[in-house]
């Protein structure tokens, strides 16, 4: 049986419009870094003008997925997340979120704007949130392999207890999407909190690493992020076997994975904020951050 | 086994990796195990996407400097365009995680040498071989109406020259122009099959530093050295509208170079062809527009954004401009040629 993507789309030419010319020769210092050394863009406010992008990839017709992990008490993050995603996440766009969760009857319904769907699908409850966390590779992997290939052309891979701020759209479409944590952007290579044991298939020696991107967002064309959800869950299975778990779990593999297979696009930390941090001036929008909360609890 | 190229603007390439299902022994009962299927032909293993490049390919350990998010590496120039594409300045890119991520491809080089432009190949394949896709397989293309004209030049290792007739015509300016039809018809006919991107560059030039896969991208165009620092009404586009080529003064991103412009081989068709056709359209109105086939190129490339930009290091006239600070580099420049002596001859 021939698994058959959703076909590939032509280049489609851009209908003229009025936009102001690009100023090639930059007389303001630009704060953010805008190209990766593999001239990868890396996504921030004033990088991009949206109403081109728009126009780009309108004609396209294509459908946005969005995963997200709603098991024991993290199904409570979901209406906020749904709610705000409905606000802010590719509007204009078919999108349809996948909502995987150990207990369907504890997620809300939410209004859904036209051209919008859910699924909610049920995944197995663990007792340890290592588990839950370390399984969620291999379910995405799953997840696009028996349905999701057929139905939507790119997949965002989100923590659900996150909630959209600002504007999320098609500047973020790519082949292979990371995105920068907001813990460690200003930070030299040998303090990111890759995992050091040689013995885990996530090790990373001391002189390796681009950017430390954050396990909460990823994506990409689907056949791009099964590959990736692929190469991390058989990392995660060699681990398992040889008895050791990574520092940050998956994470720690998303980041291995993304030194050999070089994100085509890097969202800024503006993709990836954590609120209890101080919001420097070099970022200019907030678009998607973390709900403060109590771990600990969350995790009992 | 050349896969067919429908007309211009449809859908016309299949899947390129498909995917097998079968059941796997394994822990998990609802787990199965999807085999992927090697790609057989060249062109799709090098499939072209609108907008992405479509492969995300490997690369093993490397040791270099790490970038840094607040520190961008030029503050004196653009270098990314408001829809994405790089343009490549030198300090923008690095060449050892380049290298690799582009390994295993094949470059194809279009280059017309016809009447007395012969004799610009000697020094041009020359400094090609110094500077142009260093450790990459290269295959030379050169259109030419004297086979036996072609010199011989010592070629590194995985470089080939290949020398394709043609006719010439009595106009420089048509055969500047017919450049576009024939690249179009060797596209389909055989660089489909043999490379994996394609540079066509003007032949009255040399390298003079290096050219690297920092370039390829599926379509890319490159910033015409006298009019990098202009307003868009200042572009020398066709401005009547009876031509296809015409652009209205209020748009335009960039003023493109006629002679270096590439990418992959379906969207250098997809622009050759479009090109050759608009050009074949303005000749039966009795128009020709005012660059010829560079006004076409540059009117093509505002509707079909590149995916990458070239900067002026790409290309350069070092007689006719002064080099600004912003040059780093200069990669490839003009070669001095008296234009009445050598044209139309």
């Amino acid at each position: 049986m021939k698994l058959q993507y959703k076909g590939e789309k032509p280049f489609q030419p851009v209908t003229p419009s009025q936009y102001p010319q690009p100023k090639l020769l930059e007389q303001k210092p630009t704060e953010l870094l805008t190209l990766t050394p593999w001239l990868a863009p890396i996504v921030s406010e004033g990088t991009f003008d949206p109403e081109l992008l728009h126009r780009i990839y309108q004609p396209l017709n294509l459908t946005v997925g969005v995963t997200v992990f709603a098991v024991g008490k993290y199904t409570q993050f979901v209406q906020h997340f749904l709610e705000s995603a409905e606000q802010f996440f590719m509007q204009g766009f078919r999108v349809h979120y996948y909502v995987f969760t150990n207990d369907p009857t504890a997620i809300p319904r939410v209004r859904l704007g036209s051209g919008r769907l859910a699924s909610i699908i049920p995944i197995q409850g663990h007792s340890r949130w290592e588990e839950i966390s370390t399984r969620r590779m291999e379910t995405i992997s799953q997840h696009i392999a028996e349905r999701a290939h057929r139905e939507i052309d790119y997949l965002f891979c989100l923590d659900v207890d996150m909630v959209f701020r600002n504007p999320w759209g098609p500047e973020t479409l790519g082949d292979l999407v990371a995105a920068i944590h907001p813990g460690y952007f200003a930070v030299p290579r040998q303090q990111f909190p890759y995992e050091r044991r040689p013995l885990s298939t996530a090790f990373v020696a001391g002189g390796e690493g681009d950017f430390y991107y954050g396990g909460a967002v990823f994506g990409g064309r689907v056949a791009r992020v099964y590959d990736f959800t692929r190469g991390c869950h058989m990392g995660i299975l060699a681990d398992k076997a040889n008895g050791i778990m990574a520092a940050w779990q998956e994470e720690s593999h998303l980041n291995r994975r993304f030194i050999s297979h070089k994100p085509s696009k890097v969202l800024s930390p503006e993709y990836l904020w954590d609120d209890r941090k101080p919001q420097p001036p070099s970022l200019k929008l907030i678009r998607f951050s973390t709900l403060d909360k109590d771990t600990d609890w969350l995790r009992s | 086994m050349v896969t067919a190229l429908g007309p211009y603007g449809s859908n016309v390439f299949s899947l390129i990796s498909t995917w097998q299902r079968e059941e796997s022994q394994s822990q998990d009962t609802h787990s199965v195990v999807l085999q992927r299927m090697q790609p057989e032909k060249k062109e799709s293993s090098e499939r072209d996407c609108h907008l992405d490049t479509c492969r995300i390919p490997e690369v093993p350990r490397l040791v270099y400097p790490k970038a840094q998010l607040l520190k961008p590496t030029r503050v004196d120039v653009l270098v990314m365009t408001p829809w994405f594409a790089p343009i490549i300045w030198d300090g923008t890119f690095d060449s050892a995680i380049l290298d690799a991520q582009f390994r295993n491809i094949t470059v194809g080089l279009t280059v017309f040498a016809i009447k007395k432009y012969v004799v610009f190949l000697k020094l041009f394949l020359e400094t090609a071989e110094k500077h142009f896709m260093v450790g990459h397989k290269v295959n030379y293309y050169v259109f030419t109406d004297q086979p036996a004209n072609v010199p011989q030049i010592p070629l590194q290792e995985g470089r080939q020259v290949v020398v394709l007739e043609v006719r010439n015509y009595k106009r420089w300016q048509d055969i500047s122009m017919h450049r576009m039809e024939m690249i179009s018809n060797f596209s389909q006919q055989r660089f489909l099959r043999e490379v994996h991107y394609l540079v066509c560059l003007d032949v009255d030039m040399k390298f003079s530093d290096h050219v690297g896969v920092e370039i390829l991208a599926p379509l890319f165009g490159t910033l015409h050295p006298g009019f990098y620092r202009g307003d868009r009404q200042s572009f020398t586009y066709e401005r009547r509208p009876l031509s296809q080529a015409y652009i209205p003064r209020d748009e335009g991103d960039f003023y493109y170079a006629g002679g270096f412009f590439g990418g992959s081989v379906p969207e250098v068709y997809r622009l050759t062809m479009a090109c050759h056709q608009v050009m074949m359209a303005d000749q039966a109105n009795g128009i020709e527009a005012v660059w010829h086939d560079e006004s076409h190129l540059n009117r093509y490339l505002l509707y079909h954004k590149p995916s990458k930009v070239l900067s002026p290091e790409y290309l350069w006239d070092e007689h006719m401009l002064q080099r600004p600070p912003l040059l780093r580099k200069l990669r490839y420049v003009a070669v001095p040629k008296n234009h009445a002596e050598i044209r139309n001859r």
